[in-house]
C-alpha cells in the first residue's frame, strides 16, 4: 500500500522546477505573453531535453514512456510558473497517437513531440460543448465546419481534430481550405485558434483505439486539472510570502486572523485536492473503469478550487493584487482559462453523472 | 503507487472477515450505544474476543491486558475497514480506550498502569473526559476549576462542560488548576477521578438536537488523593497535548463520509416530487456531484495520510486540513439531504412521512457541533496557518492570566 509520488517523482517535480524557475520568470512569461506567437521554443526545448516533452511518448518512438502520474507532476510544475509551453496539447496527442495511431503515424509524429518540434494541436472542443455553429463533417476523406479552441495552435505543425462522429483525425498546417483566426484569450500563456474547415483533405484517421476521443479528453483533463493545481499553489504560495511581508497597523498582515484564515482555507482545499487529482492519474494508468469519471470530477472540482484560491490569494494582496504588476495576476488567468477548456465544471459533473448512470437518457 | 495491501495483509483480511463472519450475531450485538450506557455483557464479551484475537487493545502490553501486538498500522486500516463493511461494533471504544489509556502508557506510573488499563480495555471501568467548562472553550488553557490541597488529598471545585458519558462514567480524567501562582498553561495537572466521589453532580446538556449527548458536570468539595495525578504536578497541559496526537482521526478515515454519500444517493434515487426523483433533478445532481468530488479527494487524501505515516514522512500542512474539511463536507451533505425532501425535510422524530428516522436533520445539527466541538474551524484555521504554513501568531495580549 503506497499513494504518494515516488522517488523517482519527486525528483522530476525538483528537476523540472528548478529548471522552469530559470529559464522563465515571471518577467520572461509577461515578454512571450505579449508576443505574437506567446509560445518559448527554449524553455520548451529545455523541457524536451529534460525528457517533458514525451513524457508521455513510448521509448522507441524517442520518448521515456512514463505514466500520467508523472505527466501531472510535471504539468503541475509547468502551470506553477505560467510557463507558455504546448505541454497539454503535447500529452493530449501523445495519448492519442500511442493508443489510435498507426505504426506509420507514430514514427512520423511521436519523436517530434519527443524533441519539443512543432507537434500538434487538439481540436476536439466540439465534442464537449458547441456554439457558435461549431461542428465538423467528414466527407470522402475531407473535412468541412469549424472547430474553436483549437489548442496549442499557434506553435503547432498539425492538428487533432475530432469529427461530429467522434473520430480523430489528422490534418496538416499547411492543408489547402484550413484557416487558423486566433482567439485572444485572458490567458496569454496558452494560445487558442478558431478552425475553419473547407473541404480540408485528412491526412490520416487515427482509427487504432475505439472511445479514442473520450481517452484524449480524458487525458486532457487530468492534466489540465494538474496545471490548475500548480497555478493555484503559485497563487497561494505568493498570497502567503506577500502576507508575511506587508505591514498595517504595525504588524504584518500574516498576523490578522482575517488574513491568516484566508491563507488556512486555500490550503485546506489544495491538499485534499491534490490526493484526487494523483488518483485520477493513477486510474487513468491502471484502473480503466474508473478513470473518466475520476478525470471528470478532478477537472471539475479543480476549477472550482482554483478559482476559490486565485480569487482568494488576489484579495490577500490587496491592491496591488489587482495591478498588472502583481504576479498573482498571471495565475488569476491561468486558471480563468482552464476552468473552461474541455468542458466548464458543471459540464464535466454532468458528464461524471452520465457515467454512473444519474441521467435519464 | 500501488494500493494493494500485499498477500500478507490480503490474508489478514481475510481471516478478519472470517472472524466476523463466524461470529455475526455478537459482532452486531456488540455495540456500545453512542454515549447512551455503559457497555453491555455481551459488548464487554465481544471485547474479550477481540482482545483475545488482536483485534482490539492490540500494541496494548499483555502485562497490562492487552494483546501485546506490534504496532501496525495497515493491519488497524483492514480493520477499520473490515468492521465498517460488516457492520460490526469496534468493540469497546470511547474516550477511557482511546484517550486516557495511551496517555498512561505514557506517562503513567506502574500502579496506575496495572490499576486502570486492564479495566478500561475491557470496558470495566467507563471514563469521561474533564477539559472544556464553561469559560474556558477555545482557550482551554485558562481553565477555573481548582485544587486545594488537604494532607495528602487535593479538594477540587469548579465545573466541567460537554462531558459526555459522564452520567454514567465510573471515572474522570480532569484537567484541574493545582498550582495558583504558576503562569497559565504551568499551573494544571491531569487528575484521575472516581466520579461517585461526594461533591460531584452531573446534569445533562440539552444540545439542538433534542437529545443530552452530552453533561455539565458539578463539583464542590471532591476529595482525590494527590497520588491521582498523572505525571507531575502543574504538567497536566503538556500531558494532555501529547495526548491528542493518539487521536486516531488525525489519520482522516472517510469512511463515514463515503457511507453518508451512498445513503444520500439512495435517498435522492427514491425521493420524488411530481413523479421525479431527487437525482434526475439536474440542480440537486449537480449539488451530489459536487460532494462526491469532495468526498473522492477525502478517501484519496486518507490513502496519502495512511502513506505518509507508513514512510515516516510527515504529512506537513495536508495533515491540519482533516478535521476542518471532514467536518464541514458531512454537514454539507446533510444539507443537501434536507434539500431534496423539500418540506418533507423539516419533519423530525414522530412525525408522519419522516424519512430515515430523521437522521438527516440529526446529522446536519451534530455535524455542526462538530465544525465547533474538538476545536472550533477557526481554532483549526489558525492552526492551518500557523504550524502548517508558517504565519506568525496572534499578538499576545499584554495581560497574562495567573
Amino acid at each position: 500500500m503506497d499513494f504518494g509520488l515516488s522517488e523517482e517523482q519527486r525528483l522530476l517535480a525538483q528537476t523540472l522546477g528548478r529548471y522552469l524557475e530559470v529559464s522563465i520568470s515571471p518577467a520572461r512569461v509577461r515578454e512571450i505573453a505579449a508576443s505574437d506567437e506567446g509560445h518559448d521554443a527554449v524553455t520548451w526545448r529545455g523541457a524536451a531535453e529534460l525528457g517533458m516533452a514525451g513524457i508521455l511518448v513510448p521509448e522507441e518512438y524517442g520518448g521515456i514512456g512514463l505514466g500520467m502520474l508523472d505527466a501531472v507532476v510535471a504539468a503541475e510544475a509547468f502551470g506553477y510558473h505560467c510557463a507558455p509551453v504546448p505541454f497539454l496539447s503535447a500529452s493530449m496527442a501523445s495519448v492519442a497517437l500511442a493508443h489510435g495511431g498507426s505504426e506509420e503515424q507514430k514514427r512520423v509524429w511521436l519523436p517530434r513531440i519527443a524533441r519539443g518540434d512543432a507537434g500538434l494541436g487538439v481540436a476536439v472542443g466540439g465534442h464537449v460543448s458547441r456554439r457558435e455553429g461549431a461542428g465538423i463533417r467528414a466527407r470522402r476523406r475531407r473535412l468541412h465546419g469549424k472547430a474553436l479552441f483549437a489548442i496549442d495552435s499557434t506553435a503547432a505543425a498539425g492538428f487533432l481534430v475530432a469529427t461530429d462522429d467522434a473520430r480523430v483525425a489528422l490534418v496538416s498546417r499547411d492543408a489547402p481550405g484550413l484557416s487558423i483566426e486566433p482567439l485572444h484569450t485572458i490567458d496569454a500563456t496558452r494560445r487558442f485558434s478558431e478552425l475553419q474547415l473547407e473541404s480540408v483533405p485528412v491526412d490520416g484517421w487515427l482509427e487504432g483505439h475505439e472511445g479514442l476521443v473520450d481517452l484524449l479528453i480524458d487525458a486532457g483533463r487530468v492534466v489540465l486539472a494538474a496545471d490548475m493545481l500548480g497555478a493555484s499553489q503559485r497563487a497561494f504560495d505568493l498570497a502567503v510570502a506577500y502576507a508575511g511581508e506587508r505591514k498595517q497597523f504595525d504588524r504584518v498582515i500574516g498576523s490578522f486572523q482575517a488574513v491568516k484564515h484566508l491563507c488556512a482555507e486555500m490550503a485546506a482545499e489544495l491538499e485534499p485536492a491534490r490526493s484526487l487529482l494523483w488518483y485520477a492519474a493513477h486510474a487513468f494508468d491502471a484502473v480503466p473503469e474508473e478513470a473518466s469519471l475520476v478525470a471528470a470530477h478532478a477537472k471539475a472540482h479543480l476549477s472550482e478550487v482554483g478559482r476559490f484560491v486565485v480569487r482568494t490569494a488576489t484579495e490577500v494582496h490587496g491592491g496591488i493584487g489587482f495591478t498588472e504588476e502583481c504576479d498573482a495576476q498571471l495565475f488569476f488567468k491561468r486558471v480563468g482559462v482552464a476552468r473552461s477548456l474541455l468542458g466548464t465544471p458543471e459540464q464535466v459533473r454532468e458528464r461524471a453523472g452520465v457515467i454512473q448512470g444519474w441521467v435519464a437518457a | 503507487m500501488d494500493l494493494s495491501y500485499g498477500p500478507e495483509y490480503e490474508a489478514f483480511r481475510q481471516e478478519v472477515r472470517k472472524f466476523l463472519a463466524e461470529h455475526a450475531e455478537l459482532a452486531r450485538g456488540g455495540g456500545m450505544g453512542m454515549g447512551m450506557g455503559p457497555p453491555s455483557d455481551r459488548a464487554r464479551e465481544w471485547q474479550q474476543l477481540l482482545i483475545e484475537r488482536g483485534y482490539a487493545a492490540r500494541t496494548i502490553p499483555r502485562e497490562y491486558g492487552g494483546y501485546g501486538g506490534e504496532p501496525d498500522l495497515l493491519k488497524r486500516v483492514i480493520l477499520d475497514e473490515e468492521f465498517a463493511r460488516a457492520g460490526a461494533s469496534p468493540g469497546v471504544r470511547g474516550q477511557g480506550p482511546d484517550m486516557l489509556v495511551p496517555t498512561l502508557l505514557e506517562h503513567g506510573t506502574e500502579e496506575q498502569k496495572r490499576t486502570w488499563i486492564g479495566p478500561t480495555i475491557r470496558g470495566e471501568v467507563v471514563w469521561c473526559q474533564g477539559y472544556s467548562e464553561p469559560g474556558s472553550g477555545s482557550d482551554l488553557a485558562s481553565l477555573q476549576t481548582r485544587a486545594r490541597e488537604e494532607g495528602a488529598d487535593f479538594l477540587i471545585d469548579g465545573q466541567k462542560i460537554w462531558t459526555s458519558s459522564a452520567h454514567f462514567a465510573d471515572m474522570m480524567f480532569c484537567l484541574v488548576r493545582t498550582e495558583p501562582d504558576a503562569p497559565k498553561h504551568a499551573g494544571i495537572s491531569y487528575v484521575l477521578i472516581p466520579m461517585d466521589t461526594s461533591g460531584i453532580e452531573v446534569s445533562p446538556l440539552r444540545t439542538m438536537t433534542g437529545g443530552a449527548e452530552f453533561n455539565q458536570v458539578f463539583l464542590s468539595g471532591v476529595r482525590v488523593p494527590q497520588a491521582n495525578v498523572v505525571g507531575r504536578r502543574g504538567e497536566g497541559w503538556k500531558i494532555a497535548n501529547t495526548t491528542l496526537k493518539h487521536e486516531r482521526n488525525m489519520l482522516g478515515s472517510s469512511g463515514q463520509l463515503e457511507a453518508s454519500l451512498q445513503r444520500l444517493v439512495r435517498l435522492m434515487e427514491r425521493e420524488t416530487e411530481d413523479g421525479v426523483r431527487a437525482i434526475d433533478n439536474p440542480i440537486y445532481r449537480d449539488r451530489l456531484l459536487q460532494l462526491q468530488a469532495r468526498v473522492l479527494a477525502a478517501r484519496y487524501h486518507s490513502m496519502r495520510l495512511l502513506t505518509c505515516n507508513l514512510r515516516g514522512d510527515s504529512a506537513g500542512v495536508a495533515g491540519l486540513v482533516v478535521k476542518l474539511t471532514g467536518c464541514e463536507l458531512s454537514h454539507q451533505i446533510a444539507a443537501l439531504a434536507l434539500d431534496v425532501m423539500g418540506e418533507l425535510g423539516s419533519l423530525y422524530r414522530g412525525s408522519r412521512h419522516l424519512r430515515d428516522g430523521g437522521a438527516w436533520q440529526f446529522q446536519h445539527m451534530f455535524s455542526l457541533g462538530l465544525i465547533i466541538g474538538g476545536g472550533t474551524a477557526q481554532i483549526q484555521k489558525n492552526i492551518i496557518s500557523e504550524r502548517g504554513l508558517g504565519m506568525p501568531r496572534e499578538p499576545k495580549p499584554k495581560t497574562e492570566l495567573g
